[in-house]
């Protein structure tokens, strides 16, 4: 078979901005089968793999390709499955132009494969038209506890599960997914995707105990020494979020981003049958520049917002979100304030009358423009402030998308749980181990906010540690 | 899915429940709190623990009824379920040392000071309680205070019950008749906590309020309930959601409160239709 030697990527279907800019359906539809099989046709399969070396997990992309322009779909995802436990998910979520599609070769000269883009394909395809079967593997008489079912606990608990382990997941919110139920929006990531996998774990013989706060309802140590775990994995993930500290933080429509998006996602504000309020902004300012932050403004507009602005103090370069996203935002009408730092929120207030209930309410936030100065110790230029640059925006909420801080409470009630200077569990890289024995972490809550994939190969990391030193006991 | 296994009306808006929740009822403090979901569409809303029952592994709430969620959850009878109850979730209240308290509560703020009152009761502390409402038909735990307290003073705004008037008048007395209180601990209304310390403050008696603003997940994530507190911002599910009363800024946390009323009017009038409905 010859290569498809078309620079161009194969576009990814996707629902026109106009339209998809009020709806909660998926943006992005998906590759059919004969444009799947055209795309991997562009796969050289070149020998030395470079793509590989950008996966966080190692999936062996030329070889799942390679299936795919064979038309043997469910084989392409079996190799998937051999090194990823998400694949229906980072298909859609992972940042490939940083990974795998960075090293393609076909990008030197143009566009790169859609990798991901098959990712997606293959186990969509596998979702839709494979039944698993259920294979629950003979326990081996091991009990481990994994905390957090986001992507790191679900990826240790499957990768466990399938080994013969008998694994617990204490989940503290009332629905599994963590970040991908209550962070990512349904127009990115499909609830049914993570609902599907949720329940592949049960198949194996997994338990999700849901509304179980491990360091509250009940802590590390009791799981350890007197339910009986033979070991723990902590993938508890991001904790508490960051404010700018300017005035007017605690005006009535200024939200983080994760009590923004946990409104809308995970408690479903976007419905109608849904009891949990959440502010309809008509203009809305969203601060910073990451995906979080995309998905904060694309959500508004779903909500029904005119206007929505991303602002962020340096440039368009370095803006961190996916260029994906930041397209997508964009072509949906989201407008981009660059090179500006918010100074103050403003609200409103009647001095007339304490009593007006539109007291308190956001009505602007002002700004200073910034230019970019001196690189600092890391390479990064730093945004300084233009004197006498000030503009204020007129908007009706404020969503502070600046990041989150580690969750105290797994640090706060495990005595001997080593943490670093920001707060994050330290342990070894290579196999996910803390410094208490028989307790390992992953995820955010040792890396602070990172990816979905990052988070489930620590997870995978942990599981594959954790199986070694159990079994190791043995001998 | 929890299950109710107990539930008397206290009053016309108040009810009272006791939760099958062995995991929280084991833990469980007095001043901590839980986050519980009546069905699958239902929001998360925090309640106070008003008492548990370790050997029975129930939990006791007391709620009134003001909105949407509440009205929902009165709805539920005695041995029907609902569908969410996580928790402990809060810093216990600090009682370790205290010699000599002032209790103040206020409405259905006197569900969540009852706990206290008898943990310092129990350790022999002495302990005035102050309890508050706006008049006789709302008075609740009239008995189980007494049990609780050295000395009870009821109020009410209209003098339909004890004496007549705000709680802030009987513990300014107690204050200036030499009453050396260690601690006032007061839990109700932000306006109420707002005057007790507005009174305590300038006799520097150490003052705790419970502080119960917005919330989603409770467990440290969405920062929802955050409040300035000593001109820093804390957040009550992980801080609190007990603090230092001097350092708290009520005003800021009154306003923050009220960010959905139009919403929760709207949806506490939908409910109510529904329920009248089904009642024809």
């Amino acid at each position: 078979m010859a290569a498809n030697m078309n620079p161009k990527k194969n576009p990814m279907p996707s629902q026109p901005p106009e339209v998809r800019a009020h709806n909660f359906q998926e943006v992005a539809t998906g590759y059919t089968k004969d444009t799947a099989i055209d795309e991997a046709m562009r796969c050289l399969g070149c020998k030395h793999m470079p793509c590989v070396s950008g996966c966080p997990v190692n999936i062996h992309i030329p070889a799942f390709i390679a299936k795919i322009k064979e038309g043997e779909f469910e084989e392409a995802y079996q190799i998937i499955a051999q090194s990823s436990s998400l694949p229906a998910v980072c298909g859609r979520v992972c940042p490939q132009e940083n990974q795998c599609e960075k090293h393609c070769v076909r990008g030197i000269k143009g566009e790169p494969v859609g990798i991901g883009r098959l990712e997606r394909f293959v186990a969509d395809w596998h979702n839709t038209y494979v039944q698993d079967p259920p294979m629950r593997p003979e326990p081996n008489g091991y009990k481990v506890a994994v905390i957090g079912a986001g992507p790191a606990g679900l990826a240790c608990a499957g990768d466990l599960a399938k080994k013969g382990y008998q694994v617990t997941i204490f989940e503290a919110l009332h629905t599994p997914g963590g970040v991908l139920v209550y962070g990512i929006p349904e127009f990115r990531l499909p609830k049914s995707i993570v609902r599907r996998e949720v329940d592949a774990l049960r198949a194996l013989g997994g338990e999700i105990q849901t509304n179980v706060v491990v360091g509250k309802t009940i802590t590390t140590d009791e799981l350890l020494h007197e339910m009986g775990f033979d070991a723990v994995f902590i993938g508890s993930g991001a904790g508490l979020p960051r404010f700018m500290g300017i005035p007017g933080e605690f005006l009535k429509g200024v939200y983080s981003a994760n009590e923004y998006l946990t409104r809308s996602n995970l408690m479903r504000a976007y419905q109608e049958n849904s009891d949990t309020p959440i502010i309809r902004a008509k203009r809305v300012a969203v601060v910073g520049g990451g995906n979080v932050a995309m998905d904060a403004a694309r959500t508004a507009l779903r909500l029904g917002a005119e206007k929505v602005y991303i602002v962020y103090r340096r440039s368009m370069e370095e803006l961190p979100a996916r260029y994906e996203e930041v397209e997508h935002a964009m072509e949906e009408g989201v407008e981009m304030l660059l090179l500006t730092n918010p100074t103050e929120i403003l609200g409103y207030n009647n001095p007339e009358d304490k009593r007006d209930p539109r007291n308190g309410f956001v009505t602007g936030l002002r700004c200073v423009k910034m230019e970019l100065g001196e690189p600092d110790e890391r390479g990064r230029r730093t945004p300084v402030e233009i004197p006498d640059s000030e503009i204020t925006v007129d908007v009706d909420a404020v969503i502070m998308a600046i990041g989150t801080s580690p969750n105290p409470l797994i640090k706060n009630t495990t005595s001997g749980l080593e943490v670093n200077a920001r707060g994050g569990i330290v342990v070894t890289e290579e196999t996910g181990a803390t410094s208490m024995e028989r307790v390992y972490a992953g995820g955010d809550a040792v890396t602070g906010a990172a990816t979905v994939i990052l988070a489930m190969g620590a997870g995978k990391t942990a599981a594959s540690a954790i199986d070694m030193y159990l079994q190791g006991l043995e001998k | 899915m929890y299950k109710i296994v107990y539930k008397k009306s206290l009053n016309a808006a108040v009810t009272m429940m006791d939760i099958q929740a062995p995991l929280v009822a084991k833990k469980a403090q007095p001043g901590q709190f839980i986050i519980l979901r009546v069905d699958e569409n239902g929001e998360r809303i925090p309640l106070t623990i008003a008492g548990y029952n370790r050997n029975e592994g129930t939990v006791r709430i007391i709620f009134q009824i003001v909105g949407s969620t509440t009205a929902k959850l009165n709805q539920k009878s005695e041995g029907e379920s609902i569908a969410d109850f996580v928790g402990p979730l809060g810093t216990p209240t600090h009682t370790e040392g205290l010699k000599k308290v002032c209790i103040v509560g206020g409405g259905v703020g006197c569900a969540i000071a009852l706990p206290v009152a008898q943990k310092l009761h129990d350790m022999g502390c002495e302990v005035h309680a102050i309890i508050g409402f706006r008049n006789k038909d709302l008075l609740i735990l009239e008995d189980e205070f007494k049990a609780a307290s050295d000395r009870l003073t009821i109020m009410t705004d209209d003098g339909s019950y004890g004496k007549q008037g705000v709680v802030t008048v009987p513990l300014k007395e107690a204050i200036e008749a030499g009453e050396n209180y260690d601690q006032v601990i007061a839990i109700g209304p932000l306006i109420m906590m707002k005057f007790v310390v507005a009174t305590t403050k300038p006799y520097g008696v150490k003052t705790i309020v419970s502080m119960n603003p917005i919330m989603i997940d409770g467990t440290g994530m969405c920062g929802g309930c955050r409040l300035t507190v000593g001109g820093e911002t804390k957040f009550a599910c992980v801080d609190g959601p007990d603090f230092d009363g001097f350092a708290v800024d009520f005003d800021e946390a009154m306003q923050r409160s009220a960010i959905y009323r139009d919403f929760e009017k709207h949806a506490y009038e939908k409910t109510c239709n529904l329920f009248s409905k089904e009642v024809e």
